[in-house]
């Protein structure tokens, strides 16, 4: 639980993350998901409620803990005026590391990040995929037992997202516990094993991508538009194609478990989408059953 | 095992290469050029104060102002900086860097830039005479409690503020008057008697009255205990400030 003055931005939440788990908090920008990693980091301490991390309480242990995480935050704050190889060997040193031990360090990770060409380049010119990754790879300098990942890949082109989640996937295959946050679907299905559904402060669902899909949603989704028809007068129409039909405000979402069949319905009634697509069911899915909304406008 | 302290010590260091030729110029070579054109061309006409001549008689003064500057110049947008954009205290809050830490590395550096230049401005006074006692070795540690006598507090005061207007403000209404009352270019008994109180609570005039007893071989107007006191209020009081607005600043 977190409060700010009398906004609560965390309200009650119960999760525990097993180690070697990859671990995600999803919801839209407001829900919680920072304070809540401000907190798991031993920055910000709860308002009320009781939190482990490895084991230890923040309140007592916070330093012995911080020693052991590695944190990537939300906002970048790399060292603009220092190199990129300096950003790493300073930050190595705040954890102990001898000065020769630093730069063995960070040549290993200038190596994850790919980012050794750059290594004597300042950091103010770099891109924001390159800033991040050097952001990912700092934290990674003590070891730690326990990554943390605050909307890691926002703002990112795909590419960069991409080249990203393979380093993050190579993190969880050396078998690194992560808990990141992010308001991208497909960021949480390809990188964590388990999740929480966050919304105002509050977690609305839990488990593995796939069990979320099948509880929440149905196997396939068909997005239909239908040009300068309004989509709530049309739903009528659609009554039993499918399990359950969403209009949006653009196009309407038809859950089913067979695509194709819902859609030779749809025709057989003799509506005339003017696109049809379908897909795969998806978290974004699973969020608008729950919330009635969408993550990312 | 590094410090903490050390380390965050080393990371101000390693940015001061990057800088340190601009700073030069402000903080070594232009106290000493001052000193000359004011000691020797203003020394010229009022010829001398209690029977020492002008520049002997600047020279501690301006050797005190040569740390009270740095020590209030280099607290003010560089630690603003550093919470608002750099956002390095929040990098350093994430590892086992505690705020005392993060206090103790910083001060520490401003405490170097201030040793270095004013032990450059003793060498050069005692080149030309303006030493006269061996007190004078005592000044740099005068100069180091009235640095952080400064320093502590601006810093608290950076770390407070959410924009460098508020610097001006300082510079303003709190650091020249402090520097223009407190007995570095005149005697404070010139001042009327309302406003020289305001030289008592200036940590300066407390530095600069301890070195010219210093360099000049003489007692200070209040007891040494006394002067060095006022400056150790300021030290502690601007450390306990600083610890709390950095926590407060980086816990929310
Ligand atoms: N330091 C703070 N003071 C006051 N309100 C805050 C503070 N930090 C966050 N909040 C509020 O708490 C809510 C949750 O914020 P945050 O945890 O950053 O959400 P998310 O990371 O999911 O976007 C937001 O409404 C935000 O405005
Ligand atoms: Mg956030």
């Amino acid at each position: 639980m977190k409060r700010f003055g009398d906004f609560t931005a965390v309200d009650g939440i119960d999760v525990s993350v097993a180690p070697g788990e990859a671990f995600g908090f999803l919801g839209p920008n407001g829900a919680g998901k920072s304070s809540t990693m401000r907190m798991i980091a031993c920055v910000s301490m709860p308002t009320a409620g009781e939190l482990r991390i490895l084991g230890k309480d923040p309140a007592v242990h916070g330093s012995e803990i911080r020693a052991r995480l590695g944190v990537c935050p939300q906002l970048d704050n790399l060292d603009p005026d220092l190199s990129v190889r300096e950003n790493l060997t300073t930050y190595a040193r705040y954890f102990g590391l001898s000065r020769q031990e630093a730069r063995r360090r960070a040549e290993e990770l200038l190596e994850f990040a790919q980012l050794t060409e750059k290594a004597a380049s300042q950091v103010e010119p770099l891109s924001g995929g390159m800033k991040r990754r050097l952001t990912i790879a700092r934290a990674m300098v003590n070891d730690p037992d326990l990554v943390l990942l605050d909307e890691p890949t926002t703002g990112l082109d795909p590419q960069a997202r991409h080249l990203l989640w393979e380093r993050l996937f190579r993190l969880k295959q050396e078998g690194k516990t992560l808990v990141l946050t992010t308001h991208y679907m497909d960021e949480a299905e390809q990188l964590c094993d388990r999740l929480v559904v966050m919304d105002g402060g509050r977690i609305v669902a839990e488990g593995s991508p796939r069990a979320l899909i099948e509880r929440y949603s149905t196997a396939e989704v068909v997005e239909l538009r239908f040009g300068v028809l309004r989509p709530a007068d049309l739903v009528g129409k659609l009554e039993g194609v499918g399990e359950r039909v969403d209009p949006l405000p653009d196009r309407i979402l038809v859950y089913t478990g067979d695509g194709d069949a819902a859609v030779a319905e749809v025709h057989r009634r003799g509506l005339a989408p003017s696109s049809v697509l379908v897909r795969r069911s998806s978290l974004e899915d699973v969020f608008l059953h729950l919330t009635g909304r969408r993550l990312v406008d | 095992m590094a410090h903490p302290t050390l380390a965050v010590l080393e990371r101000n260091l390693l940015l001061y290469r990057r800088l340190w030729r601009a700073s030069v110029f402000s903080s070594v070579v232009l106290p000493v050029l001052f000193v000359l054109s004011i000691g020797l061309g203003v020394g010229g006409y009022v010829g001398g104060i209690g029977g020492t001549d002008y520049l002997s008689w600047i020279v501690p003064g301006v050797l005190a102002s040569t740390a009270f500057q740095i020590g209030v110049g280099e607290c003010t947008y560089t630690v603003l900086g550093d919470f608002r954009w750099v956002r390095s205290y929040h990098a350093m809050r994430a590892t086992p860097v505690d705020i005392w830490d993060m206090l103790r590395g910083w001060l520490l550096y401003v405490l170097l830039r201030v040793e270095v230049a004013v032990v450059v401005f003793l060498v050069v006074s005692a080149a030309f005479g303006a030493l006269h006692s061996p007190w004078a070795l005592v000044t740099p540690l005068v100069c180091a409690l009235l640095g952080l006598a400064v320093a502590a507090p601006v810093t608290a005061f950076a770390a407070t503020v959410e924009h460098d207007s508020y610097f001006a403000l300082l510079f303003r209404f709190v650091m020249i008057p402090s520097t223009l009352f407190a007995g570095v270019f005149f005697p404070v008994e010139q001042l009327p008697g309302l406003v020289r109180p305001l030289a008592y609570v200036s940590p300066l005039w407390h530095a600069v009255e301890l070195c010219r007893a210093a360099t000049l071989g003489g007692a200070p107007p209040w007891p040494v205990a006394a002067h060095v006191a006022c400056l150790a209020v300021f030290a502690v009081a601007g450390l306990w400030w600083a610890n709390r607005a950095f926590r407060k600043r980086l816990e929310d």
